[in-house]
């Protein structure tokens, strides 16, 4: 569980523009509904919330339930008015966090 | 074996008719817990149909991975936003999918995901907007494989 989470964003933007981002966590996203070998159901254990900040404003986040697909991936945009550090977070059910940060710098 | 009479032909008739009717009254109306999801989400409040554009293959082979586009009509300023958007899925055994949180720094209301579908079914997008008004739309997605194990 402790794999890197994969972003793609540019490194640099105009002021102003509308930038694209692209998250992809590793994680099983076992939604509770299956059932193991022995009939007994597998505990549900999801990613429940996915935040986004931008210098410490939120951007995007959005709240999970099981039927998102396992290694979720997901892709928004977000405006760059100044350079600064985005910070990701994604909640697992179990309490731990996986966390991320990315510079984006303004065009010169 | 006796032939069928006249009222057990009706009955029959009136059997098909339910059939061909069925599909289609399900896309009319969000059915059961996706409704109440709904309700819980809006408050009672009528969504109106339109604003939001939500882009969803129209047969997926594979239930556990669908991918999902939404995009969301508004200037994104911070007069006026995209506040909410709840994603459902009314065939699935828990309606819900994910609820998007857009701020102004957003830019766009645009979003991608994959969800899973346990079978055919309708996948419902409701967004709140700043000002409180409700927008919905939805869209039959297909499923040949269902993702939800079993």
């Amino acid at each position: 569980m402790a794999e890197k989470p994969r972003l793609k964003l540019p490194k640099e933007a105009t002021k102003g523009e509308i930038i694209q981002i692209k998250t992809l966590v590793s994680h099983v996203m076992e939604s509770g509904q299956r059932k193991d070998a022995q009939g007994k159901p597998i505990p549900r254990k999801i990613i429940n919330k996915f935040t986004c900040e931008f210098n410490g404003k939120p951007v995007f986040s959005c709240v999970l339930e099981p039927a998102i697909s396992a290694n979720p991936y997901i892709q928004f945009d977000a405006r760059i008015d100044e350079a600064g550090t985005f910070k990701f977070a994604w909640t697992d059910d179990d309490g731990s966090v996986i966390t991320a940060e990315e510079k984006i710098a303004l065009k010169a | 074996m006796k032939a069928i009479n006249r009222r057990q032909a009706f009955a029959l008739g009136g059997g098909f008719v339910m059939l061909t009717l069925m599909p289609m009254a399900a896309d009319a109306e969000v059915t059961g817990d996706a409704a109440k999801w709904i309700e819980k989400f809006t408050g009672g409040k009528q969504a109106v149909k339109g604003k939001i554009s939500l882009d969803l293959p129209e047969i997926a082979e594979n239930g556990n991975t669908v991918p999902l586009s939404l995009t969301v009509e508004s200037p994104m300023t911070a007069d006026s936003y995209v506040k909410e958007v709840m994603i459902l899925a009314d065939g699935n055994p828990n309606a819900g999918v994910a609820t998007l949180m857009f701020t102004p720094l957003s830019g766009k209301a645009e979003a991608s995901i994959r969800i899973r579908l346990a079978t055919t079914q309708n996948v419902v997008a409701v967004a709140k907007m700043s000002d409180g008004s409700l927008f919905t739309e939805q869209k039959t997605v297909k499923v040949t494989i269902g993702g939800c194990g079993g």
